[in-house]
């Protein structure tokens, strides 16, 4: 914590094969539909702009957009963040479900821990959502 | 037949010591003095964990934080976790909560959590919120969109920039020092004492309780934010104690070998903080390292601190005289009590953190029945904790505790403690955050207080700390690999594994800072 930089990870077991999940997470405007508290993404170009849910802008850049290993990355370039990198992994582990996992690395430290809890909730939403419970 | 009212004050971070009626000298506290003689006070009453969000959702939900799930700050308690609020509201109470919640994370950009959300209205949509029928939200300052922030930025905006600023600019709890010591977290903060949000608590619920019609059965927990840091009170009332002529503590060892002596024979998470080497207690600026405190700040922040008190209780008053006003004097139970402790320059430390000592520990706890049951005052020293409160509203309102609750109905007296087996309190740490895990489990005991270490990031699982409270006050003395203490330790032990609250499964995430 006495280091400026943070790193944590939140990640979602869900009963679908990956080529499902990407379908969502792989799609930079669907982020509204799977992440609560997102209320708007606009994508141009290689740059997304976020709107969250206190009405905060969130640019951002997105780095890797990746339909084969499905791994999507994006970078917040947004005035909290001294730096930030976050990673989606779609892990398909052959049994008809896959591993969702986030990955989340951002100085101030403090930044990347208010991600992952929006990114859990997040995933456990998208699971929901995919399962058919909500 | 009207059932008795019910006034649930709790304060922030307040040490046992801070009130007259059980000892203190600082702070002028005659409000609570006056409840304590002709009511009932608690000399060990404790918290079941030391920080704000799980300690508050202990008092709401009657459960210790492994069965409630809330085991550190940021892990939001869950919007259907079983409530006393609810129990009493739905037996026809009239219900209101002012001042600060802290069940959910305050920090929320993406408001995500819906007691950040609450503050466009003081009707809950759906008629309650966790059982409240009436909120009215503060915290330590004018930030984020709580209902305190939102008047004093429509009403005063003026003086919403002479509050400290709580987080720095990397977002984290700020370090920097203020005052006449530059100690951190001291500030000094012109806003008016009216404007203050000690003044705005009374205020608010005076103007609830005057909404109320004579004969409601109503239940307010009166929830003031200080005197929790920052130390920014009202300019204007610091003049009250001049910090030049505070005493040290004595649990403030003024000489620094003696000092880290001490530290050094406890778990080492305790020196590692002190030299900021280790931060595992995330309500404490990380920046600030303990070793460079130095004795004028200790008094300033004592100083500081008993002027917050003061304030409370003199707010505290002003809601009790009307009380009477209203002609409800002699039907009204209070309960006046904290969600944790402070260190407060005890053994060279400030804030909070996982040190299971007195100093965090040993909170305030005063309870006057209402008049018309004909209490009988008494002191109780045997130990009893925070998650005997929501068993004892229970009580009070002539309804059963129901059957999640953990604790008891609070003892009147030491005899009734004996005959209904209040033997031992728990109190929990767990911490988990950018790979520094910390994990105790304390069992406070017939004068013993004994903390087992999980294994951790600094700690093998072998660590503990054991205090005879009554040789040892200060618990400097930790007497874990004591031969002769072995027999107590191992008693302790099995007591803590054998009374191990339930956990929640699936264990809860940790979804913010604070």
């Amino acid at each position: 914590m006495t280091a400026a930089r943070g790193s944590v990870r939140r990640e979602a077991r869900i009963r679908r094969p990956a080529a499902d999940i990407w379908r969502w997470v792989g799609d930079p405007e669907r982020l509204p539909e799977w992440w609560p508290g997102i209320t708007a993404a606009k994508v141009d170009g290689d740059e997304r702009t976020i709107t969250l849910g206190s009405g905060l802008p969130m640019p951002e850049k997105l780095l890797t957009i990746d339909d084969i290993q499905h791994r999507f990355q994006y970078r917040i370039t947004g005035p909290l963040f001294r730096e930030h990198t976050s990673t989606i992994d779609v892990h398909d582990l052959g049994d008809d479900t896959s591993l969702v996992v986030y990955s989340i690395d951002a100085d101030p430290a403090t930044m990347a821990l208010v991600i992952a809890g929006a990114a859990g909730n997040a995933l456990e939403h998208l699971r929901a959502m995919l399962e058919g419970e909500s | 037949m009207a059932r008795r009212k019910i006034l649930l004050i709790t304060t922030d971070q307040q040490r046992y010591d801070t009130l007259g009626c059980n000892g203190g000298t600082l702070a002028r506290t005659p409000v609570v003095d006056r409840l304590a003689a002709a009511g009932i006070r608690y000399e060990r009453c404790s918290p079941q964990s030391v920080v704000c969000m799980p300690s508050r959702s202990t008092i709401l939900t009657g459960q210790h934080p492994s069965t409630h799930g809330v085991w550190m700050n940021g892990v939001p308690l869950p919007l259907n976790a079983p409530s006393v609020a609810e129990l009493l509201r739905i037996s026809g109470y009239r219900t209101a909560l002012v001042g600060k919640p802290h069940f959910q994370p305050f920090f929320d950009p993406f408001q995500r959590f819906l007691e950040n959300s609450l503050g466009d209205s003081t009707v809950p949509s759906g008629g309650s919120h966790r059982g409240f029928e009436h909120l009215e939200f503060a915290t330590h300052g004018p930030v984020g969109p709580l209902h305190y922030s939102r008047w004093l930025m429509a009403m005063h905006p003026e003086a919403v920039g002479g509050f400290y600023r709580v987080l720095d600019d990397a977002l984290q709890v700020n370090a920097d020092g203020g005052g006449a010591t530059a100690a951190p977290q001291v500030h000094v903060n012109p806003i008016q004492r009216e404007w203050y949000h000690t003044d705005w608590v009374a205020d608010r619920t005076i103007a609830w309780l005057d909404s109320l019609a004579a004969d409601d059965d109503w239940f307010c927990w009166m929830s003031f934010p200080d005197p929790h840091h920052p130390w920014d009170p009202p300019e204007s009332e610091v003049g009250r104690i001049n910090w030049r002529d505070v005493p040290l503590p004595a649990g403030y060892p003024q000489n620094r070998q003696q000092r880290e002596r001490i530290l050094d024979a406890k778990p080492r998470h305790w020196r590692m903080w002190y030299d900021g080497t280790l931060v595992s207690n995330y309500e404490a600026p990380a920046r600030w390292v303990p070793a460079t405190l130095t004795d004028d700040q200790v008094r300033e922040v004592n100083a500081r601190n008993a002027v917050e008190c003061e304030l409370i209780d003199e707010a505290l008053g002003r809601v009790l005289a009307r009380i009477n006003e209203r002609g409800w004097g002699s039907d009204v139970d209070v309960i006046f009590t904290t969600d944790h402790g402070e260190l407060q320059g005890d053994f060279g430390l400030l804030f909070k953190g996982p040190y299971h000592v007195d100093s965090l520990m040993r909170l305030p706890l005063i309870w006057q029945p209402a008049a018309s049951a004909q209490p009988t005052s008494a002191v109780v020293t045997r130990p009893v904790g925070l998650v005997d409160i929501a068993p004892t509203l229970c009580a009070i309102a002539g309804l059963p505790a129901a059957d999640w609750m953990q604790g008891a109905s609070l003892p009147v007296s030491d005899t009734d403690a004996d005959a209904r087996g209040f033997e031992r309190v728990l109190t929990e740490w767990d911490s988990e955050l950018f790979g520094v895990g910390v994990h105790l489990r304390t069992i406070t005991r017939a004068g013993w207080v004994l903390t087992r270490y999980l294994p951790g990031t600094v700690h093998d699982g072998t660590e503990g700390e054991l205090y005879d409270t009554v040789a040892d006050p200060l618990q400097q003395h930790n007497r874990w690999d004591d031969p002769a203490c072995a027999g107590i330790r191992d008693d302790l032990l099995a007591d803590l594994l054998d009374n191990a609250p339930p956990p929640r499964q699936p264990r809860l995430q940790l979804e913010a800072p604070v």
